[in-house]
């Protein structure tokens, strides 16, 4: 199951552990930038990680072990994913025939504990966060799902490495439509799953109107630092998927190839930070429609790619 | 080499269909359909140009000019005129600015993807002819009826239900473009369809409905039934 | 030239009717034209010629049919269109005369066309001319009633114009000529493609039969006969809704010779039963005498189809159907419409003992009811007859059964609503108008019920001769 331990899967490693909280960074820089601020530092992340890091937790009373399971459950599957899908290089740590459905379950595995942990508080406001997380996150992943079996049927493969490989980008010249559909559903399923405008609105302060923000209110310490970096992490995982599937980084050269994954992943962050700047949030009925429309688009692409037999 | 225009035009066709079936604002539906008949209008020269055989395509200027005419004049029905015609609608009328769905837009929006899939299943099983055969026209025309179609027995609202025969309309006339080589004629036709959609909304909604009804909505248009 | 003067004629006069500034001789112009029409049609159709403009227009057994009737139909209406606009006088009846006269010329091409396209422009063009018609009232409900007729109808209409797309399309599959020409068509259709064909055919029968008011598309039937003047609904069912037959038959006639009758016969009959079912279900304690008549021609129609799909001799019976049920709907239409203009309502609650404030009136309608639910003497009973035999005679017992079923049911439905407003006490003073049966307005029902009792014991001579030949036309065996 583990690949040979080669100079890849080194880098790999290095780079799915130590290179996402740079991406919140980025975000935050293009929303200050748009806002006419200087904003934080691009390392305020790590800044932050490290400071809850040596900090001491408050654990209300009321609650169990499920509670602590959250952040630790979600930070671990998404190291996992991390390690499943290829990032630089066609390769990844773990890898085998099937590894697709298991990095979506595992996203979800991380999701479901957090609900779990939002919802072993007790509080009413963490128990609607997560009816609400739990509505969007039906109807967002069926698109992950769709756009994978695109590049399944694309490239002839369930394997990460394969999906998401080198035969991605010979596949753009095939069924350049079906891709960019999926590209786009997918670009949507990030916005939703790492709670961004216009579907969530992370800086929020009414606990009303939040989605995710407020599954996690309760914690503190060390367990807030591996939320947040937890979700730095999605936040990477799901870039690396979108910069995967355009197929650029896959010239050859693997300097190169690791240094366009970097920068795409980064352009991401950019993206993400512009669509934050120029957008109002969505009215809380008006997500699941777009979420439907992004699936039914990505559903679309899985038909062309269909009709191409 | 023409289909490499004509399919990404097809594509957004079908795209825009599915934002046709979850946008609620009248003024945007309008201009949404109205985007659809421009693309449409876009495709009849490129399909035109694409069966001619190159040699010969310089030569001719008669056919020429009456494609160019022709084009022009399907731009300006769809993408101006009907538009136009039904602003000109909401405003004499003063109908209310949103449209309702009696069934809601997700359901319509999941109902026009399971439709669209099974076209294009459907449209799997007839028999194409191998010369001029883009796989995608046949399955983005019945779509787009089947939107068009939706819209209109979905939607509560008189105009929207007019703007639902339009978008039927122009899956027809994404049909008609396969024929366009050998029966010219019928697609023609398509048009005078057109201007027959510009006479009723002209007629009746304009002059009369406004005037009966307060608004414009085809929920006042129910005192005809069964008990 | 005669083809072309069927349709110019009318059309010439609507024109005219457009510019006459009298209101009160305006209505004269549509007897006339009905008679020059009826004159033109049996010139023609006793040996003048047969094709013009490169066979767009041809006379054929088929349509020679359909063409009388359509003639004879108008005419019985035009008669009494003077009278009943006299009647009144109040409204101006400028675009109802233009349009009911066009509405003459449109239905003669979609009758002679012998062209897809051109058949589908005349019949849209049906629905334009026809609408105003509906709407002659003025009031929220006619509007709504005219709504729906067009937003309905153009729909079916442009999902004949898919159908006829995939017709033209199973040609070019077929890899002959690209052709509009029925002669053509018919000619190439043994080598059609059948997966175009079936999807063409049902497109159309769905599309034409929306016209037809065939089940489940027969909605706009109700309201629209219901709120439009008694005239306009004879109109409607006698001569709209034949020739919208007549362009099923033209695609039917297709699929026969292309050895696909078993899947065209079972979608007819489909829609046929359905049509029967659903009318014999909605008529049951209806109210409104004119909502009732309309589904009773939503029966007829279904009949229609269902004589069809049955083929063999139901085919014959199912072309005299045409004539029977158009020339005794008119009666009951017209009766329907004098009812509801002497009572200012067409709801049984209000509308009672009718034989004895319309004398005339009341009886036409009575005998119309008998007529058209199939009671012997009648015309109908004569082909509805003959339906009924050829399901036995094709083996289909059970199909013959549930014909007679819906025709029990719709004899009960109907007379409990036209029975009842027939007898019955008679109106307070004062609630009713000042109408009354004057000789302009009862003729022509006392000429349709009596024609109707015509038909029913003799069959004029070359009818017969025409209707067997159209049937031998619809059933010639397809060339190998």
């Amino acid at each position: 199951m583990f690949s040979s331990l080669s100079l890849h899967t080194i880098i790999h490693v290095a780079v799915a552990l130590l290179f996402p909280p740079l991406l919140l960074g980025v975000i935050n820089r293009v929303k200050a930038v748009f806002g006419g601020r200087r904003g934080q530092p691009l390392l305020q992340a790590y800044y932050d990680l490290w400071k809850l890091m040596h900090k001491d937790s408050v654990i209300s009373q009321t609650t169990t072990w499920v509670f602590l399971f959250g952040p630790v459950v979600s930070l671990a599957t998404g190291i996992l994913v991390a390690l499943i899908i290829p990032l630089g290089h066609a390769s990844a740590p773990l890898a085998f025939a099937g590894d697709v459905i298991l990095a979506v379950y595992l996203l979800g595995l991380g999701r479901f504990f957090t609900m779990g942990a939002a919802l072993d508080t007790g509080s009413a406001f963490e128990g609607m966060g997560s009816a609400r997380e739990a509505t969007f996150a039906c109807l967002a992943e069926p698109v992950l799902f769709i756009g994978l079996l695109v590049l399944a049927k694309l490239t002839g493969s369930f394997s990460m490495i394969d999906v998401l490989g080198d035969g991605v980008a010979e596949a753009w010249s095939g069924a350049t439509v079906a891709l960019l559909l999926v590209l786009v559903s997918w670009f949507v399923v990030l916005l939703v799953e790492n709670s961004r405008i216009p579907f969530d609105d992370p800086n929020t302060h009414l606990e009303l109107t939040m989605i995710h923000e407020v599954m996690v209110l309760d914690h503190s310490g060390p367990a807030l630092g591996m939320i947040l970096y937890g979700a730095s992490l999605k936040l990477f995982v799901f870039a690396a998927l979108l910069v995967r599937l355009t197929g650029l980084a896959a010239t050859g050269n693997p300097l190169a190839d690791w240094g366009i994954f970097l920068t795409g992943t980064i352009v991401v962050a950019c993206l993400v930070g512009v669509v934050e700047s120029a957008m109002a949030r969505f009215r809380l009925p008006t997500i699941p429609a777009a979420l439907v429309g992004a699936g039914v688009v990505a559903f679309f692409g899985f038909l062309l790619v269909m009709i191409e037999l | 080499m023409m289909t490499a225009l004509l399919e990404p035009c097809m594509v957004i066709a079908v795209l825009l269909n599915f934002y046709i079936l979850s946008v609620s604002r009248l003024k945007m539906l309008i201009v949404v359909v109205a985007i659809q008949g421009v693309i449409l209008g876009l495709m009849y020269p490129i399909v035109h140009q694409g069966f001619a055989p190159t040699a010969e395509a310089g030569l001719d200027l008669i056919p020429l000019v009456r494609l160019l005419a022709l084009t022009i004049a399907i731009i300006a029905i769809k993408g101006s005129l009907i538009p136009v015609m039904l602003n000109r609608a909401v405003l004499l009328a003063d109908i209310r600015s949103t449209v309702t769905s009696v069934i809601g837009f997700v359901p319509s929006l999941l109902i026009g993807g399971v439709g669209a899939a099974i076209v294009f299943v459907f449209a799997q099983q007839l028999p194409v002819s191998p010369d001029h055969h883009s796989p995608l026209l046949i399955p983005t025309s019945l779509t787009t009826v089947l939107t068009g179609f939706l819209i209109l027995v979905t939607r509560r609202e008189a105009l929207a239900q007019v703007l639902g025969y339009i978008v039927m309309e122009n899956g027809i006339f994404i049909f008609g473009l396969l024929l366009i080589e050998a029966v010219p004629i019928l697609v023609e036709l398509g048009v005078v369809l057109d201007l027959f959609v510009g006479v009723f909304v002209m007629g009746i909604i304009v002059h009369h409905v406004s005037r009966a009804f307060p608004e414009a909505s085809t929920e006042h248009l129910a005192s005809l039934k069964e008990l | 030239m005669m083809l072309l003067l069927i349709i110019l004629v009318p059309t010439v006069l609507s024109g005219l009717a457009m510019v006459v500034p009298w209101n009160q001789w305006r209505p004269l112009l549509i007897p006339l034209a009905a008679t020059l029409h009826l004159g033109l049609v049996i010139t023609t159709l006793s040996g003048g010629e047969t094709s013009a403009f490169d066979r767009w227009l041809a006379i054929d057994p088929l349509n020679r049919v359909f063409l009388l009737a359509i003639s004879c139909i108008y005419l019985l209406c035009a008669l009494y269109a003077p009278g009943y606009l006299w009647a009144r006088a109040n409204r101006s009846n400028r675009v109802l005369c233009g349009c009911v006269l066009l509405f003459l010329g449109v239905t003669s091409l979609v009758c002679l066309s012998h062209h897809l396209g051109l058949m589908w422009v005349a019949m849209e063009t049906t629905t334009l001319v026809t609408a105003p018609c509906i709407y002659f009232n003025h009031n929220a409900r006619a509007l709504e009633a005219t709504w729906k007729y067009l937003l309905i109808g153009s729909v079916g209409i442009a999902l004949a114009l898919l159908g006829s797309f995939f017709l033209a399309y199973a040609m070019i599959q077929a890899g002959s000529e690209s052709t509009l020409l029925f002669d053509e068509l018919v000619e190439h259709s043994h080598k059609i493609s059948h997966p175009w064909l079936h999807a063409a055919f049902i497109l159309l029968v769905v599309g034409y039969g929306t016209k037809m008011g065939l089940a489940p598309m027969h909605t706009w039937k109700p309201d629209a006969y219901g709120e439009a003047p008694g005239m306009i609904g004879a109109l409607l069912a006698g001569v709209l809704t034949s020739v919208a037959f007549l362009c099923v038959l033209r695609f039917f006639h297709i699929a026969h010779i292309a050895h696909e009758d078993r899947f065209a016969q079972r979608i007819l009959v489909f829609f046929g039963l359905l049509s029967m079912g659903t009318a014999a279900v909605f008529m049951a304690r209806q109210k409104d005498i004119k909502r009732c008549l309309a589904y009773s021609s939503v029966e007829h129609m279904g009949m229609l189809a269902f004589g069809i799909g049955l083929g063999g001799m139901a085919v014959g019976g199912s072309l005299l159907h045409v004539f029977h049920n158009g020339i005794c709907k008119v009666a009951l239409f017209l009766a329907a419409g004098n009812i509801h203009r002497a009572y200012g309502s067409k709801s049984t609650d209000e509308v009672t003992g009718v034989i004895r404030r319309l004398p005339i009136s009341g009886v036409v309608l009575l005998a119309g009811f008998f007529a058209i639910t199939g009671s012997p003497l009648f015309g109908p009973f004569v082909s509805e007859f003959q339906i009924l035999n050829g399901a036995f005679e094709a083996g289909k017992p059970a199909l013959g059964l549930c014909f007679l079923l819906f025709l029990l049911l719709v004899f009960f439905g109907m007379g409990n609503t036209l029975v009842n407003c027939a007898f019955g006490p008679l109106p307070e003073e004062g609630t009713t108008t000042q109408f009354s049966d004057r000789f302009s307005v009862v003729f022509p029902l006392l000429l349709a019920i009596g024609l109707t009792v015509l038909l029913g014991v003799w069959t004029p001579e070359p009818l017969p001769a025409w209707i067997t030949d159209a049937q031998q036309f619809l059933q010639r065996s397809p060339a190998e």
